[in-house]
């Protein structure tokens, strides 16, 4: 699952079978500093979300799960309205010791 | 990679969201790597084991198997949280 924020939408009129009704948004995929990760995506909308909204988003197969009709062409559905984000950026160090490291 | 270990670095608060999310915290994890790898994107995981930020988790990142912990057949998951590590061997 990915954070999104939505820059707008897309309108389709000839689509297929199984999306009708279902909006289709723009959005900018978010690293987990809030920073722009990448290109602009389209997703479809199964969380009633607007532009301006950030918001999670699920890939794959579990994308179309999330809307009304499970088993259509869709690749990036929006799932939840994002109403705060806290990271702890001085967590730093993603590197993991060769041997024996203990967390706990 | 289907199951991967990660950090968790931050929290997601949502109200409105996907019912199958309802009653498990979201949060946002780093894939850790082996020194002489690259560093994967971090993403956002369901947690099902009531992990925190600063801790390292077992991330499974497949549908089927988020689907089983839900008991519900057709969540739109695919990250979940299902373990805190207390160590980690490498050789």
């Amino acid at each position: 699952m990915l954070l999104g924020k939505i820059v707008g939408t897309a309108v389709a009129t000839i689509k297929s079978p199984g999306l009708e009704g279902v909006k289709l948004l723009v959005v900018q995929p978010l690293s987990k500093s809030g920073e722009p990760a990448g290109n602009l995506q389209v997703a479809a909308d199964a969380a009633q979300a607007g532009i301006g909204d950030t918001v999670f988003m699920v890939r794959a197969r579990e994308a179309s799960l999330a809307l009304e009709t499970k088993f259509v062409p869709v690749d990036l559905a929006a799932i939840g309205v994002v109403d705060r984000i806290d990271v702890d950026v001085s967590i730093r160090n993603f590197e993991l010791d060769l041997g024996y490291s203990k967390f706990a | 990679m289907p199951v991967v270990i990660a950090k968790v670095v931050g929290t997601v608060v949502s109200t409105i969201k996907h019912p199958a999310y309802y009653g498990y915290k979201l949060q946002v994890v780093q894939p850790l790597h082996l020194p002489d790898d690259f560093l994967e994107a971090s993403f956002l995981a369901l947690d099902s084991v009531h992990a925190g930020v600063g801790d390292t988790v077992l991330v499974m990142r497949e549908g089927n198997g988020a689907r089983q912990i839900t008991q519900i057949e057709d969540a739109p998951i695919i990250s979940m949280i299902v373990g805190v590590l207390d160590s980690v061997e490498i050789e």
